[in-house]
């Protein structure tokens, strides 16, 4: 059971904060703001699957907001063109893969460490999508793109069914499929993976395209819920989506992290903002209380570590 | 044993019945060892023989279970890094550890001035100091120049400079001429004579026996965690330190039955490999032979091990594995070629820790656990419970998470992983290094086992008794080459180590 410890913390945390909320703020559970919280955080959820990988495997992609940014706007100009939304989804995918596949293989195959390759690649995306849009946002979408083609309500149903099809598939794959388990493998221990046959490298770009794709399809998500497309879209989405991932407690070393976990620390993290609104704080508190949920867990990460080492050793000791 | 001392009569640095154990296994078992002020005193031994311990003890790098240190005729109690130091021990290693993105001068300052956050650095003094000492050790290094700019030689002087800086009373080289061509050797006995007559004292370790009876004055054998003799130089020769070195009965009883060798399996013809050392390897091994592979450590039998797997490919010279040519540039290759490789450091290469038992044997094996490609937990369960149990792991469960097992049951975990893919070679490094003496003889029957079932086995090992044991051929290893092949029956102690070591002894 102390393989699940973490994910029952943040679990425990969500109900303390929800009971609060149900005696001190019930506007909270008004089913508008529910669904305000839902589906402005199920971008974050949707990158924050991709990134879980990405980290497990050992590396990180802080370029996601900016791939973000660009494939939403491609996704707006595609749909201005008229074309049905199922190219224009997957186009938004495939340019988010794409993006994914240059960070994947300068990490993996020519050896840069992902810091330093995503950096430029969010610098790059950012300004170059800057210089093509002149910083215009693009408009007069048109209206079967709003909602996809839904009403709203039906839309919602829609997006709350792929992303559970999402997580349930990629929380089963994380056990059952071969390639998944080389991944943990890679992130855990690259030499005895390498050892056992397994292509790390390849491995690594593997999540990267993944974490491209779930970004593209992020963003189409995301468009939907507006008429029109900022060009600067996603300015720190890296962030909210690599805390979400450690407080649910995956390893930023890699080799550990769940699905499951990635979910709680998404509802964790997209929750606590609305509602310290709703519990009277200035939402100026929002990014310090995020802040301070993260310090929380990583402590809580190292101070057990320690107390787990330590009764390692002196169960070994007395064996 | 007592010895009258050049300079006084008092020790520098003694140590007293040392006792050391690391899990469970005794690396120490009463070592006691002196050393006086202008003395080179040599320490000899196999691999595995206890020396580097002692090192570590004697700079409070590990504390002992028993025995005392005594330095200067004072006993210290607690021996720690920062104490040793205070004390004027210093110990320079084969492998340097110097600041490479800074300069000489700053390396020393490292060593030489009190540290301090506030007082402002004088940087012409630290010059001028880093000169003089180096002047000292009699090195013309430029105390501008960047460390990761200098030779291993200019390092290793570097590093004298900072100890003699350090006020050292006792140097410890490891092996100090390991990565030295001959002139440079030539100055480092000139540096060496230098600080005895400064009187410190010099503990001195290699394997080069000619190099230890050149420079000290007395030598000290370790054999097996214990002090076997300490003889002043001219009582001794090169033959009389092996016969030293070794003489021991083999004690432990090895389960080899001999087995009809089949056909080649593995062919090595004149494989190189430039990054890894390796120069110009031919051997061949049959199905149902365990080949060992042996040589000091730093021979090339790691790095022939890797370079076969295809860690660090080949650029040179052939493989045939069962009779074909194979490319192996990668260890997925390797593997689809039906070899197997369990490497020596177990915790770096061997096993996921993170991962249960289960996932990690059938890590290299998962198609055949799969179904439709998606691995079946059942199936992959109960390949883990067969390895489990003809393994003895231990707890039996293939759901405990492989870093809390000990040290001889990862060693069968990840031995399972290699086993579970089905080789027809099996690569073993060091298979029983760090393992408790029953898992040893578990390890060493389940050998016997596969080599009767057919698979052919290379084993690198640093034991003696092992490699004469277990083998039925002995591959020997020296300076990235190979020194000979030996017959089981031509393999002995002392043949095994004149080829590693270089010395023929008639």
């Amino acid at each position: 059971m102390t393989a699940y410890r973490r994910e029952a913390g943040v679990a425990l945390a969500i109900v303390i904060l929800m009971a609060v909320l149900v005696f001190v703020a019930p506007g909270f559970f008004t089913s508008e703001n529910v669904n305000d919280v839902f589906l402005a955080n199920l971008p974050v959820l949707v990158a924050a699957v991709g990134v879980t990988f990405l980290i497990v495997a050992g590396e990180i992609d802080i370029s996601i907001g900016s791939a973000f940014a660009v494939c939403g706007v491609a996704a707006g100009l595609l749909a201005k063109m008229n074309l049905p939304l199922g190219v224009v989804a997957l186009t938004a995918c495939v340019i988010g893969a794409a993006l994914g596949a240059v960070n994947g293989s300068l990490v993996g195959f020519v050896k840069v460490p992902s810091i330093v390759v995503t950096l430029a690649m969010m610098i790059v995306l950012r300004e170059a999508l800057r210089w093509v849009t002149q910083g215009a946002w693009v408009q007069d979408l048109p209206p079967h793109f709003q909602w996809l083609g839904f009403t709203q309500r039906s839309y919602l149903v829609a997006i709350a069914g792929v992303s559970a099809v999402l997580v349930a598939a990629s929380a089963w794959a994380s056990r059952h499929a071969p390639a998944f388990r080389a991944l943990y493998a890679t992130g855990s221990n690259p030499g005895a993976a390498r050892l056992a046959g397994i292509h790390t490298s390849a491995m690594k770009f593997g999540a990267f395209v993944l974490v491209g794709a779930l970004t593209g399809l992020a963003a189409l998500l995301n468009s939907a819920r507006f008429n029109q497309i900022p060009a600067n879209a996603g300015i720190g989405l890296e962030m909210k989506v690599i805390a979400a991932v450690v407080i649910g407690g995956t390893s930023i070393t890699g080799g550990r992290g769940t699905i499951f976990g990635t979910v709680l620390g998404v509802i964790l993290l997209g929750s606590i903002g609305p509602a310290l609104t709703f519990l009277g704080v200035s939402a100026y508190w929002e990014r310090a209380a995020q802040g301070g949920i993260i310090l929380v867990a990583v402590a809580i990460d190292a101070l057990s570590g320690r107390a787990e080492t330590y009764a390692t050793h002196l169960l070994r000791a007395r064996a | 044993m007592s010895v009258v001392s050049p300079l006084s009569d008092i020790p520098l640095l003694q140590a007293v019945s040392i006792t050391k154990s690391f899990s469970g296994v005794r690396a120490l078992k009463g070592v006691s060892f002196d050393l006086m002020a202008g003395e080179v005193h040599g320490l000899v031994g196999e691999n595995g023989a206890g020396k580097s311990t002692l090192i570590r003890i004697m700079t409070g790098a590990v504390f002992p279970d028993s025995g005392s240190l005594v330095v200067g005729g004072t006993a210290v109690s607690h021996m720690d890094p920062s104490r040793s130091r205070a004390l004027g021990i210093a110990a320079i290693y084969q492998q340097p550890a110097l600041f490479p993105h800074l300069t000489v001068a700053e390396n020393i300052a490292f060593a030489v001035e009190e540290a301090s956050m506030w007082r402002p650095v004088r940087w012409r003094t630290r010059r001028q100091v880093a000169a003089q000492l180096l002047e000292r050790v009699g090195a013309s290094l430029d105390p501008d120049r960047l460390v990761e700019t200098l030779s291993m030689p200019e390092q290793q002087i570097l590093e004298i400079a900072k100890a003699v800086g350090a006020a050292a009373r006792v140097l410890i080289m490891d092996e100090p001429t390991a990565s030295l061509s001959e002139r440079e050797v030539e100055r480092l006995y000139g540096i060496i004579g230098r600080l005895r007559q400064d009187g410190l004292g010099i503990i001195y370790i290699s394997h080069r026996l000619e190099e230890v009876l050149t420079l000290a004055d007395r030598v000290t054998v370790l054999r097996d965690g214990e002090s076997i003799a300490t003889r002043q130089r001219d009582e001794v020769d090169q033959k009389a330190l092996i016969q030293l070195m070794i003489g021991r009965e083999l004690s432990a009883i090895f389960p080899k039955r001999m087995v009809t060798a089949g056909d080649v399996a593995l062919e090595l013809r004149g494989v190189s490999c430039r990054a890894g050392g390796v120069n110009n390897v031919s051997l061949t091994l049959r199905r149902g032979e365990i080949c060992g592979l042996a040589g000091l450590v730093g021979s090339g039998r790691t790095e022939l091990a890797r370079t076969l797997f295809g860690v660090t490919p080949a650029d040179a010279g052939d493989i045939l594995v069962n009779g074909m040519r194979a490319q192996i540039t990668s260890p997925a290759e390797a593997i689809a070629l039906g070899l197997e490789y369990v490497p020596e450091d177990r915790r770096r290469h061997g096993v996921v820790p993170e991962m249960a038992v289960a996932e990690n044997v059938t890590m290299a094996s998962l198609p055949s656990v799969a179904r439709m490609g998606l691995i079946a937990r059942d199936d992959e369960r109960a390949v883990a419970a067969r390895y489990v149990q003809d393994l003895g792991v231990r707890p039996a469960s293939v759901d405990a998470s492989v870093e809390s097992l000990s040290g001889g049951n990862q060693q069968k975990v990840a031995l399972a992983r290699a086993l579970a893919a089905n080789p027809s070679v099996l690569i073993l490094d060091e298979p029983t290094q760090g393992v408790d003496v029953g898992s040893k003889s578990e390890i060493h029957g389940l050998m016997q086992a596969l080599v009767e079932r057919g698979l052919a086995i290379l084993m690198i090992s640093s034991e003696l008794p092992e490699i004469l044991g277990m083998s039925d051929r002995v591959a020997i290893m020296r300076g990235g080459t190979l020194a000979g092949v030996l017959s089981r029956e031509e393999a002995t102690q002392e043949s095994v180590l004149a080829l590693a070591l270089g010395h023929p002894i008639q």
